[in-house]
């Protein structure tokens, strides 16, 4: 079981994105009936209960990728992979750690860290054993060194900055300043959101490459240009989530120069795609290509979303309503899974040749139309939303609530059709993993 | 940059700047508001909050989650105010759980919820707009 490692990562992913998706359901429900599983688990455990499974399943999917393509690397072989596998053990069971603590209700109650706070410190010591690892692995023995494994790098340090950074709030010199305190509590979100898709488009890159069999991809100015261009915004950027905190203007003024360099991302994407369309290129036929090609168009409409809330006039309207639901859970969903379920296909495939099932097929499409439609959803929620803050003589929440009823009604259906796209796709990929496990226990006895 | 050494260059400019960038952000004033620091009564009343959880349904600045209503400046609102925030929290209105809160507990919940009411606006509905696209909050 040791050496297959970065499969039970991807395995236990796989697991905890259905889950999520499924709890999702539950809590999109109470919008609907507020009193829904309000006596057994009400929505204040069951909303971290989703947003730490599913954050589960990137972190999972993008760890157990990362072991893998390491080992894949020519000369290279994973120092520990023991250490591999402890990772593995704690990372789960400190998922069964905070499920209790959720469920029994002992929580730290900030927002995404709402498990009880010392159950970070495994956490974080999972983190430090992978960046152990990994940059064990890779010392001395490559030259010129491809782009992804730089983001891979990056990625795995800054988590655990920024995971730290996010527990600032015990020291009392922040804590009693409250304004000071929130503001880093979001630097450090928006800095490990950046650090986890180093990681995941640090794998999109490493995919690119291995399906276009060109290593240029990876290398070259142009690429390394842009993992510049995301460090920048990782570090100096997160303060877009937080302007109409009322910090000192400079904080929001640099975050919205910063963000405003994105623009560069979305017109070079623009740019590679009209050329794209000059040449005749070849298609690939397999579900871990479309899902990269899905994840592009992904990309590009979150890109816009996010571009447009990072100006402080607009955000002006967006921020605080569902808008910036929809921008991330539209990432999460939309780049991030999109990606990472084309990393697990293609590891899939390698392990157990093509994927030939239908059920996956018709998962990706309606994975693909109920999030559209999903995504939408919460985009009219907010406007609606926004038009009702901006009216200082405006109708009391619960009536706004229950106007709103036709666009959660839309959100919980499409929500469902989405859940079960998800598992369309992780059904068949799981079954895959399984029995390539249980077939080398099996030859290896 | 292909060369390793221009890439590791860049690396460590961005670091140091970062570096620095986080030290002030941590040890200098940052807020624009001009509210004291928390009182002790304040931090409990945070750290009610926190263990309920409050911030899955309520937001403060617009940050949270989104099934309850923001309560940033429920203390300072005309027709709401303490006693109105105060009757809600043991009230099991709508999805809100029903708390069973002491009054000493209620009280530094109070507290909190009139700090942050001190630490500024939201939303800031007087806020002025530039062509640049930038807005000029109003403190408080
Ligand atoms: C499960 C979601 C949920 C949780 C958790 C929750 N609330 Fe509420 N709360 C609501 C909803 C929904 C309303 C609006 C009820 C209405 O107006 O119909 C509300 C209203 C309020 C109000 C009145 C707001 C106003 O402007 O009218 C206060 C004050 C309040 N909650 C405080 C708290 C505190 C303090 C906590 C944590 C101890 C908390 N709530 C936890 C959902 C929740
Ligand atoms: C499939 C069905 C799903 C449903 C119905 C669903 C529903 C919801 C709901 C109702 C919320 C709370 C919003 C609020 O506070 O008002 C939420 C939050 C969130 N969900 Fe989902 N979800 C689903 C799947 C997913 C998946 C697959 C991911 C990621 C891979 C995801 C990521 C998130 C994140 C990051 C948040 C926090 C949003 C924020 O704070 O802005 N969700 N989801």
């Amino acid at each position: 079981m040791t050496r297959h490692f970065p499969l039970l990562f991807i395995a236990l992913g796989l697991v905890a994105l259905v889950l999520g998706s499924f709890i999702g359901l539950l809590i999109s429900f109470t919008y609907l009936d507020a009193t829904f599983l309000k006596e057994i688990i009400p929505f204040n455990q069951l909303r971290p209960l989703h947003t730490t499974t599913v954050v589960s399943w990137i972190v999972l999917g993008a760890t157990g990728g990362v072991y893998y393509y390491l080992s894949q690397i020519k000369n290279i072989t994973i120092y520990a992979p023991k250490l591999g596998f402890f990772h593995f053990i704690l990372f789960a069971l400190t998922g069964v750690a905070i499920y209790i603590s959720l469920l029994s209700g002992r929580m730290g109650g900030r927002e995404y860290l709402e498990y009880f706070p010392l159950l970070t410190i495994p956490i974080l010591v999972g983190w430090i054993l992978f960046g152990f690892n990994y940059f064990k692995s890779l010392f001395g023995k490559i030259k010129n060194r491809p782009v992804y494994l730089w983001m891979w790098g990056t990625g795995i340090v800054f988590m655990v900055y920024h995971l730290s950074e996010a527990h600032f709030w015990i020291f009392s010199d922040i804590r009693s300043d409250f304004i000071k305190d929130m503001g880093i509590q979001w630097k450090s979100y928006g800095s490990f959101f950046g650090s986890w898709n180093m990681l995941i488009y640090g794998t999109a890159i490493y995919l690119m490459s291995k399906i276009k069999k060109d290593e240029n991809v990876a290398r070259g100015k142009t690429v390394f240009f842009f993992y510049f261009l995301g460090l920048t915004n990782l570090m100096f950027g997160w303060a877009h989530h937080t302007y109409i905190l009322p910090n000192a203007d400079w904080i929001r003024y640099v975050a919205y120069v910063i963000s405003m360099t994105e623009w560069i991302i979305l017109i070079h994407i623009i740019y590679a795609w009209a050329k794209s369309l000059s040449k005749a290129q070849k298609k690939e036929n397999s579900m871990a290509y479309r899902f990269l090609m899905a994840s592009e168009f992904w990309v590009f409409v979150n890109l816009i979303l996010a571009l447009l809330m990072s100006i402080p006039a607009l955000n002006y309207y967006m921020h605080g309503t569902h808008i910036t639901v929809a921008h991330s859970m539209g990432t999460t969903i939309g780049i991030n899974t999109c990606i990472l379920l084309a990393s697990v296909s293609y590891i899939v495939k390698i392990i157990s040749g093509p994927l030939t099932s239908k059920t996956g097929y018709y998962g990706f499409i309606l994975f693909n139309i109920s999030l559209a439609v999903f995504w939408l959803s919460l985009v009219i929620g907010g406007v609606y939303k926004a038009v009702w803050m901006s009216n200082p003589e405006n109708l009391s929440f619960s009536t706004l609530h229950s106007e709103s009823t036709p666009i959660f009604w839309l959100f919980f259906l499409s929500g469902c059709a989405l859940f079960i796209g998800i598992t369309m796709i992780s059904a068949p990929l799981l079954k895959r993993l399984y029995n390539h496990m249980k077939l080398s226990k099996e030859q290896s006895n | 940059m292909e060369k390793r050494g221009g890439n590791i260059l860049v690396l460590t400019i961005l670091v140091c700047v970062f570096a620095t960038y986080n030290l002030v952000l941590y040890l200098q004033p940052t807020s624009g508001s001009t509210a004291p620091l928390m009182s002790e009564t304040a931090l409990e009343g945070e750290k009610i909050w926190q263990e309920n959880n409050c911030t899955a349904c309520h937001q403060l600045y617009g940050l949270g989650g989104y099934l309850g209503p923001d309560l940033t400046n429920i203390i300072s609102h005309p027709y709401k105010g303490s006693g109105y925030a105060k009757a809600f929290f043991n009230s099991g209105v709508s999805s809100m759980p029903k708390f069973d809160f002491s009054e000493t507990e209620k009280e530094a919940l109070v507290q909190f919820l009139e700090h942050v009411d001190r630490t500024g606006y939201y939303p800031n509905l007087n806020a002025e707009f530039g062509a640049d696209g930038w807005v000029s909050i109003k403190y408080k």
